[in-house]
């Protein structure tokens, strides 16, 4: 764990995920993105937007008998809605993702040297896409625009604006999503899950609930 | 430091066309919610609460089940939150029915459905169903279960209330395909842009009653709707184990009564009777003894009657009691080069005799004056008495393996019946009266 001083405010700063790279800070909101020990503020952070995800930071929760916090997340808003990518840090220190559409969850990991991905130009729904051997079908293409970050993230993401997704599911609930951001594409493929299945506690109360 | 969640903060505001209030549950998920006083669908996350639309209805439709109301599905409380009105037009005619949006803030969104009585519990499909082909249709295959394609139609939204986390307008419309294993149905709904799977289960207006805790009693269901279980499907099942059990018990008893019947044979004797006889005809026979258990007895007589007739009044006397049981018979036969009738021999079957000593009391008779044509014969019969005790009888049997079917027949046929009513509501409807549920 890194503690530190957030160089916008000096209030104190730290870094639990060792692999994290970005935080916020909690008390000036802005994006401190770390060099080693030294402390970059490199943008500051509009409001989030309200959301009613029942998940929250510190949430945990186990996925494939892996213990996980959530550490903290990025918010993406498009004309249908918002939705979050919950970093998930886990224990042996892999990062993964949990992403929360209006209480739909799927759990996804980078994949690293992915195969050639269609170009987003180029990519429309119902195409099929063979994805880490496994017979995908494209069944959103989301523009989308980036609407935050919050807490640690293992790398930099602060100066995005509009975006494309695409989703892609298979018959046995597989779930990937290529993030056009960046070139080459991120992809990020998973499944998706039940509620509770993921077995979270420190969850957010909603009054009433 | 984690920050803290907030709680949802909105949970009313003011419709800005009429100044109405309007309740919102569904937290931050909510895009657009409609303002029943006005008809007015407003943008919830546009700052200045912008009117999408506006839209009007006939009438008011009140769901069954109000907004707000929670109910428990799967464990979980939702909460009734959104209510559409869907409608398809089918050869002119429009078809509605009605959805409901439930939430609970950790599950997510549910939907139910209601047509004449029928409902759905729906929800969203993780996975993407495999088109496929069943009996030359078109199918999906979802978790190795078929799914047949039941419909397609363009559903239209034709009223709207309460919130949705989407947007939503009086007029969209929806590519809807129905596929169906009952009680089960996967639905996709296209949009430009989007498809969408849902898995809906078929519930009874009881279920959603108790599910909901409303009051009275829900509508009753009209009709067959295309995913409802048959209701005799597993009843035809259980009456053919039961004709299977009843059959083999039958046939047990078939040869039980085959193995100990003993078919004892007591008294035979050969009698002649001639109309030329004057005086008494009447005669009884010598004594013969019945032994064992109460057993039927069996008179059979042959005659040697040809193009004629005889009729034979009997009585069987036991001999120490004076108990008679009465009865006649009787024999004709008749026949031509290519024809017959009636039989030159009858049998007479005398249920529960006691043991005892009985004797045969017979009076023969035939016609003086025979006036038939084909009465030409000698006015006289020869015939034989023969009489057996404990007779096995197996035409109650034969009655019972006709009998024990019908139930399961039955069920089969209503079986058939509520396919093809369920089938007639499909694109697959026929005319014919074939059943439309031909692979299965």
């Amino acid at each position: 764990m890194l503690k530190s001083n957030c160089p916008q405010c000096g209030a104190p700063v730290e870094f639990k995920f060792s692999q994290a790279v970005q935080t916020t800070c909690p008390y000036c909101r802005s994006i401190i993105v770390r060099h080693d020990v030294n402390l970059e503020k490199v943008a500051e952070m509009s409001d989030i937007p309200q959301d009613a995800s029942p998940i929250q930071l510190t949430t945990e929760g186990i996925y494939n008998n892996k213990a996980f916090y959530v550490a903290g997340r990025i918010v993406y808003e498009w004309h249908g809605g918002g939705w979050n990518e919950w970093h998930l840090a886990f224990q042996d220190g892999t990062s993964g993702w949990l992403s929360d559409a209006q209480a739909e969850y799927a759990v996804s990991f980078p994949v690293k040297n992915p195969v050639a991905l269609p170009p987003a130009h180029n990519i429309v729904r119902g195409q099929n896409v063979r994805i880490q051997n496994i017979d995908m079908t494209v069944t959103t293409v989301t523009k989308a625009r980036y609407a935050g970050t919050e807490g640690e993230l293992p790398f930099e993401y602060w100066d995005k604006t509009e975006l494309t997704f695409v989703d892609l599911r298979s018959p046995s609930s597989h779930f990937a999503t290529i993030d056009y951001s960046e070139d080459p594409p991120l992809l990020f493929h998973g499944e998706m899950v039940d509620f509770d299945s993921l077995k979270l506690r420190n969850l957010r109360q909603f009054e009433g609930w | 430091m984690a920050a803290k969640a907030a709680p949802p903060q909105v949970r009313s505001l003011t419709c800005p066309n009429c100044g109405g209030a309007i309740e919102l549950r569904g937290m931050a998920h909510t895009l657009n919610a409609v303002c029943v006083q006005c008809l007015s669908i407003i943008d919830t996350k546009s700052e200045t609460l912008q009117i999408v639309q506006k839209f009007k209805a006939k009438e008011r439709i009140q769901p069954l089940i109000p907004l707000g109301t929670r109910g428990k599905l799967h464990g979980d409380p939702y909460e009734v939150i959104g209510f559409q009105v869907r409608t398809i037009t089918v050869d002119g005619t429009d078809y509605s029915w009605h959805e409901y949006l439930l939430f609970n803030p950790y599950k997510g969104f549910r939907y139910l459905s209601f047509y004449s009585g029928h409902w759905n519990d729906i929800k969203p499909l993780k996975g993407l169903p495999v088109i496929t082909e069943s009996g030359g249709r078109k199918a999906v295959n979802w978790l190795n279960t078929t799914y047949k394609h039941f419909q397609n139609a363009t559903a239209r939204t034709t009223y709207v209330m309460g919130e949705f986390p989407y947007q939503v307008r009086v007029g969209d419309e929806a590519a809807v395909d129905d596929y169906i294993a009952p009680p089960y149905m996967l639905s996709s709904e296209t949009i430009p842009g989007e498809v969408t799977w849902s898995l809906g289960e078929y519930k009874t207006g009881a279920d959603i009653w108790k599910a909901f805790n409303l009051p009275g009693s829900p509508p009753p269901a009209v009709g067959a709707y295309a995913n409802e279980p048959s209701p005799h499907t597993g009843s035809a099942a259980k009456w053919f184990s039961i004709a299977v059990a009843l059959w083999t018990l039958t046939f047990v008893l078939l040869v039980a009564t085959a193995l100990f019947s003993s078919n004892e044979k007591i008294f035979s004797t050969l009698y002649t009777y001639s109309e030329n006889t004057p005086g008494e005809h009447s005669f009884v026979t010598p004594i013969f003894e019945v032994k064992g258990r109460p057993s039927n007895v069996e008179i059979e007589l042959g005659t040697n009657l040809h193009q004629n007739w005889a009729y034979f009044n009997m009585a069987l006397i036991n001999e120490q009691t004076g108990q008679a049981w009465d009865f006649g018979r009787e024999v004709s036969y008749y026949s031509g080069s290519d024809w017959s009738e009636g039989s030159a021999s009858d049998t007479v079957r005398v249920p529960s005799v006691p043991a005892g000593r009985y004797y045969l009391r017979i009076e023969p008779e035939m016609d003086d004056h025979p006036t038939d044509f084909y009465t030409t014969g000698p006015r006289n019969v020869t015939y034989s008495v023969t009489i057996r005790r404990d007779v096995p009888t197996y035409w109650p049997f034969v009655i019972a393996f006709l009998l024990i079917p019908v139930p399961a027949i039955i069920a089969v046929i209503r079986s058939w019946a509520f396919e093809h009513v369920r089938w007639q509501e499909s694109d697959y409807a026929t005319t014919s009266g074939d059943s439309g549920d031909d692979d299965e």
